[in-house]
Parts: C-alpha cells; sequence; structure tokens
C-alpha cells in the first residue's frame, strides 16, 4: 500500500554542526526526562506509601553499585533539565521571530554549552557540599 | 480547486488541521515550565536524597505541594506532546508507531492520576 520513498535529511553527507547537534541534543535530553519524569511520579508514590517503602528505596539507592548508576542517572537527568531548559528559551527566541540568522544562531548555541555545563556543576557542587544529591 | 492529487486524497494524505493546536501547547507548556523548572532545580533537587520524614514535611506543605503538582502536570502534558512527535518522526512500522501513540497517552494519564492522589494523601497526611 504504502509507496516507498527515499527520506529527506541525507544525514550522512553532511559535517557535523553545531546547530545540528545542538537540535538533535534537544530531542535527546527531551526523551531523557520522560524517563525521569515518570521516575519522578514514582518517588512522590513511595513518599505517599510511607516510611517503610522510602527506606527500601534508599537501601536499594544506596547499593554499592547501584549508588554510581544512580547517582550518574541523577546527573544525566540534572544536566538534561539545565540544558533542555536553555536551549528551549533560545527556541522560545526563535518562534518570536528573533536571533534566526547563522551567526545568531552559533552565539546563542554556544552561549547554551557553556551555562549548561557552568550550571550543572554548579548544582553538583552545591549537592555535594549539602550532602544531598 | 484543490492541488492535491487524486491518489493523495484517495489515501486520506494531507494536513489533520490539528498541527497549529499541538504547536502551541507545545509552547505555552514550555513557558509555564520555565519558572517552575527553575524553581525545581533550586528547591527540591536537595530534597530527592533527605530522609522521609524531611522530604515528607517538605512536600507536605501547601505551596511546595502545589507547585509540585503543577510542574508535574505540566511536565508530563509537556513530555507527551514531545514525545508524540519523535514517535511521529522515527517509527515506521505501522503497528508499533500506533502502539506507542496508544501507550505513551495512557502512560501519561496515570502517571498525572497517580501524582495528583499521592500528592493530596501526602497534604492532608493519611
Amino acid at each position: 500500500m504504502a509507496v516507498e520513498r527515499p527520506l529527506s535529511p541525507h544525514l550522512q553527507v553532511y559535517r557535523p554542526q553545531l546547530t545540528a547537534t545542538l537540535s538533535i541534543l534537544h530531542r535527546i535530553t527531551g526523551l531523557l526526562l520522560s524517563l525521569g519524569g515518570t521516575l519522578l511520579v514514582g518517588w512522590v508514590l513511595i513518599l505517599a506509601q510511607g516510611p517503610d517503602h522510602h527506606e527500601h528505596l534508599q537501601a536499594f539507592a544506596n547499593g554499592s553499585i547501584v549508588k554510581w548508576l544512580v547517582c550518574a542517572g541523577f546527573y544525566v537527568f540534572v544536566f538534561s533539565l539545565v540544558y533542555h531548559l536553555l536551549n528551549g528559551i533560545r527556541h522560545l527566541v526563535w518562534d518570536a521571530g528573533y536571533g534566526l540568522d547563522i551567526p545568531s544562531a552559533y552565539r546563542s548555541g554556544w552561549a547554551v554549552v557553556v551555562l549548561s555545563i557552568v550550571i550543572t556543576a554548579l548544582l553538583a557542587w552545591r549537592a555535594m557540599n549539602g550532602g544531598a544529591a | 480547486m484543490s492541488l492535491q492529487t487524486p491518489l493523495g486524497r484517495v489515501r486520506g494524505l494531507g494536513s489533520a488541521r490539528e498541527g497549529v493546536a499541538h504547536w502551541s501547547a507545545q509552547r505555552v507548556s514550555a513557558v509555564l515550565l520555565l519558572p517552575l523548572s527553575i524553581w525545581f532545580l533550586s528547591c527540591v533537587l536537595p530534597v530527592l536524597g533527605q530522609p522521609y520524614s524531611d522530604a515528607r514535611v517538605y512536600v507536605a506543605q501547601p505551596m511546595n505541594a502545589f507547585l509540585l503538582l503543577t510542574f508535574m502536570l505540566a511536565l508530563i502534558y509537556h513530555a507527551l506532546l514531545g514525545v508524540q512527535v519523535v514517535i511521529e518522526d522515527y517509527i515506521h512500522t505501522r503497528w508499533l508507531e500506533v502502539g506507542l501513540q496508544v501507550a505513551i497517552k495512557l502512560i501519561a494519564f496515570l502517571a498525572a492520576l497517580a501524582t495528583a492522589f499521592a500528592l493530596i494523601r501526602i497534604v492532608l497526611g493519611a
């Protein structure tokens, strides 16, 4: 039934560019945040269930190998949220019709990269000094 | 006069006339999520690792519970709209595409209900 036609963006013929990379990163972080949001629902549910369930969760999260996975997953989630938030602002500005020329798109792109890394690092620093990650 | 080909018309191709509403809902929820995400990152993040009693006391505060509920409902809605487009773009096997589209809507619906029930329970102290 369906007519087989070639799909349009032939990505393999392009040199990787900042704008395209940030665009796909926006999607990837969005998917990760959907996953993280689902886990957040689980956390709220466990919080409502009572201290016993929460103890199980913390015991699980503090397991020797799981601990590193939870920690890594947590920072992937934080970076994803920071990046998606900043790049989302970039997208909203574009939607309003500003900053669409190529030099501006690169400037705002690099600004998003630098700010995401700095803000994620600051949040990690605060978590380590506050003891709660 | 339509420029659509007869073949296209027979196959039911063309605009579903839902694109603008989807596009705008994605952006309105994004604007709502801007301040809420900043609040989540600065205030709620440390609570995630806290012991049960501290975390529960924090979430039980009416304003925190309200902000968390708003954040999570907006997040679930925004995520549903986004994941829908990702599936449309990349999944070309028809049965899998339809299955996933139905699945994400059910998951989003259940997640929103579960969040609301859990937060109401925490605030009322049951």
